[in-house]
C-alpha cells in the first residue's frame, strides 16, 4: 500500500524508503544535542555577568546561582527525553521495515527530538539573559531580585511545555508487532 | 542584527559590562554631595570622601590637604578603573575605549603648545596634563615651532596623527591658531568616533549618536559664543562644525553668522530638545548656560544606562566619572575659600 501511489523514482519514493531508524537516531541527538546547546549558552549568559557584577557586590553570588541551576535544568530535560525515546527504539523484521507503521513510529521519535531540543534552545536562552539582567538588577537594588525571578520562572516553563509534549509524542513510537 | 546582541554580546563583554555597572553603583548621590557641601574644611571632605569608593585613595595623603591633590588623586581611581577594563577587552571594545582617551589626547597637546608659547616648564606642563592623555613622545612637543612641525616631529606617531589633515600650515602658533587647532582635531575626533559607532551597529550606534550628536552640537554653539566678537571670520567658525548631530546642517547655517547671544538662543529654540535648555535662562545671561548643558548631558548619559549588551555604558560611565570629579573640584575650591554660598551654581547632581 505505501508504493502503490507513488512513482518509483521520485523524491517522495526515496524519502520514504529512509530507514526510520536513521530519522530516529537524529530525533534522539537532537533531543539531547541541542538541549546542551541552549543550557550551555544560558549559562555562559549568565554566568559572564553574574562574575562581574559579584565584585563590586559579593552577596549576590548565593541567590544568583539559582539562574544558573535554571538553565542547568534545561539539560536535564533533554538528556530524561533522550533517555525515554531510546527505549521506544524496537527491532523490527525487514519485511515490515517500510511498512506506514514503522515509519510512523521513527517519523515519532523524531518530531518528539526536535520539539524538545528547540524548545530547550530557546528556553535555555531565554533564562540565560533574563538572568544577567537580574544579577546586574541585584547588584543596584537587592529588592528587584525576587520580582526578576518570576519572569525567569515563567521563562523556564517553556523547556516544560517541549519536554510534556515531545514525551505525549513518544508515546506515538509504536512499531508493527512481529 | 540589533535586537539579538543579547545572544552573543556576553562572550566578550559580559563580565566587563557587569563590573562598568559596579562601578556606576559607586558614583556620589545627591545625599553625598549633600553631605560633602556642609564641610568646614578640605579634612572634613576627606573624612566624608572615605567613606566612598575614592577612600583608599585618600586615605594616605598628610593633611593640610589642596584641592589640587584631591582632584589627582580622584583622576588616578578614573585612570585605574580605565586601565582594568581596557586591559581586559577584546575587539572592537578596546578600539571603543581607546577612542574615548583621544579627547583627552587633543588637550593635553594643546596645553603644552600653549604652556610652550607662554614660556613654561615642560615639566610643569606634564604634571598638568590629564593622565588618560598621555602618549609616549608628549614632551617632544615643546620643541615644535610651528603645526607642520609639531605633526612632522610627534604627532604622526599618536593616534591623532589622521585628525591633522585639515590643520596643517606653515604658520607660527600662537593663541588663536592653537584653539582653531584644538577645534578642528576635536571635529575630526568626532567625526571619526561617530563613524566607528555606526560601524559596529546596533544599540551602541544608536545610544552612541544621540550622546556624540548631542556633543557635537553643544560644541558648536559654544564656538559660537566664544568667537563672537573675535576675528574669527564667518566662513571659518562653519569649518569648525562638526558634520553631524542635530544641528546639521541648517542649524550651522544660522548659527554661522550670529553676532550675540540672543540670536543664538533665537536660532537654538527652534530645536525642541535645546529650547528646554535655553529657556531656563533669562535673557542676556550666558554664565548659566554651562550649567544647563552639563545637566542635560548627564542626564541622557545616565539614561544610557537603561539599556543592556551596548558599549555606550562605558562611555556613559567615563564622562559620569568626569563630572563627579568637577563636582568635587568645585565644592573643594568653595569650601577651602570659604564662599560655600556659591557652591549650589556649579554642582550638578547625578542620582
Amino acid at each position: 500500500m505505501s508504493g502503490a501511489a507513488i512513482h518509483a523514482s521520485s523524491w517522495a519514493a526515496a524519502l520514504v524508503r529512509i530507514s526510520p531508524y536513521t530519522f530516529s537516531a537524529i530525533g534522539i541527538a537532537i533531543s539531547i544535542g541541542v538541549s546542551v546547546l541552549g543550557a550551555a549558552w544560558g549559562i555562559y549568559i549568565t554566568g559572564s555577568s553574574l562574575i562581574g557584577a559579584a565584585i563590586e557586590a559579593p552577596r549576590i553570588t548565593s541567590k544568583n546561582l539559582i539562574s544558573v541551576i535554571f538553565c542547568e535544568a534545561v539539560a536535564i530535560y533533554g538528556v530524561i527525553v533522550a533517555i525515554i525515546l531510546q527505549t521506544k527504539l524496537e527491532s523490527v523484521p525487514s519485511s515490515k521495515m517500510y511498512d506506514a507503521e514503522s515509519l510512523r513510529a521513527g517519523y515519532a521519535i523524531f518530531a518528539s527530538g526536535i520539539i524538545v531540543g528547540f524548545a530547550n534552545l530557546v528556553c535555555g536562552l531565554c533564562v540565560g539573559i533574563i538572568g544577567s539582567s537580574c544579577a546586574l538588577s541585584d547588584a543596584q537594588n537587592s529588592t528587584l531580585f525576587v520580582k526578576i525571578l518570576v519572569i525567569e520562572i515563567f521563562g523556564s516553563a517553556l523547556g516544560l511545555f517541549g519536554v510534556i509534549v515531545g514525551i505525549i509524542m513518544s508515546a506515538q513510537a509504536t512499531w508493527p508487532t512481529k | 542584527m540589533y535586537g539579538f546582541e543579547a545572544l552573543t554580546f556576553n562572550i566578550h563583554g559580559g563580565y566587563l559590562e557587569a563590573i562598568v555597572r559596579g562601578h556606576r553603583a559607586g558614583l556620589l548621590t545627591t545625599a553625598d554631595y549633600n553631605n560633602l557641601c556642609q564641610c568646614e574644611n578640605l579634612d572634613d571632605i576627606k573624612m566624608h570622601l572615605s567613606a566612598t569608593k575614592y577612600g583608599s585613595y585618600l586615605q594616605n595623603e598628610p593633611s593640610p590637604l589642596h584641592t589640587t591633590t584631591i582632584v589627582e588623586k580622584c583622576t588616578l581611581k578614573l585612570v585605574d578603573d580605565y586601565k582594568h577594563m581596557l586591559c581586559q577587552a577584546t575587539e572592537p571594545m578596546s578600539t571603543f575605549l581607546e577612542y574615548i582617551r583621544y579627547g583627552h589626547m587633543i588637550d593635553n597637546v594643546v596645553l603644552i603648545v600653549t604652556g610652550t608659547l607662554h614660556e613654561r616648564d615642560v615639566q610643569e606642563l606634564l604634571e598638568k596634563c590629564h593622565p588618560l592623555g598621555m602618549f609616549d613622545s608628549i614632551a617632544t612637543l615643546a620643541v615644535a615651532q610651528n603645526m607642520r612641525e609639531l605633526y612632522r616631529l610627534v604627532l604622526v606617531d599618536t593616534p591623532l596623527a589622521p585628525y591633522f589633515s585639515e590643520c596643517l600650515t606653515s604658520e607660527d602658533l600662537d593663541d588663536m591658531n592653537i584653539e582653531i587647532m584644538r577645534n578642528t582635531l576635536y571635529k575630526a575626533y568626532l567625526e571619526d568616533f561617530y563613524k566607528f559607532c555606526q560601524k559596529i551597529g546596533g544599540a551602541t550606534s544608536e545610544i552612541m549618536s544621540d550622546l556624540l550628536a548631542f556633543e557635537a552640537d553643544r560644541r558648536a554653539v559654544n564656538i559660537t559664543i566664544n568667537s563672537i566678537g573675535t576675528e574669527l571670520t564667518r566662513e571659518d567658525r562653519k569649518k569648525l562644525y562638526s558634520n553631524f548631530g542635530l544641528l546639521y546642517p541648517y542649524g550651522h547655517e544660522e548659527l554661522a553668522i550670529c553676532e550675540d547671544i540672543d540670536q543664538v538662543r533665537g536660532v537654538m529654540e527652534k530645536y525642541p530638545p535645546y529650547q528646554a535648555i535655553f529657556s531656563k535662562m533669562s535673557y542676556g545671561e550666558s554664565q548659566m548656560l554651562d550649567k544647563a548643558f552639563y545637566e542635560e548631558e548627564v542626564r541622557r548619559l545616565c539614561l544610557a544606562f537603561e539599556q543592556q549588551f551596548h558599549y555606550a555604558v562605558f562611555f556613559a560611565y567615563m564622562r559620569l566619572r568626569e563630572q563627579e570629579i568637577r563636582n568635587l573640584m568645585w565644592i573643594s575650591e568653595c569650601v577651602a575659600q570659604n564662599q560655600k554660598s556659591r557652591i549650589h551654581d556649579s554642582v550638578v547632581y547625578m542620582f
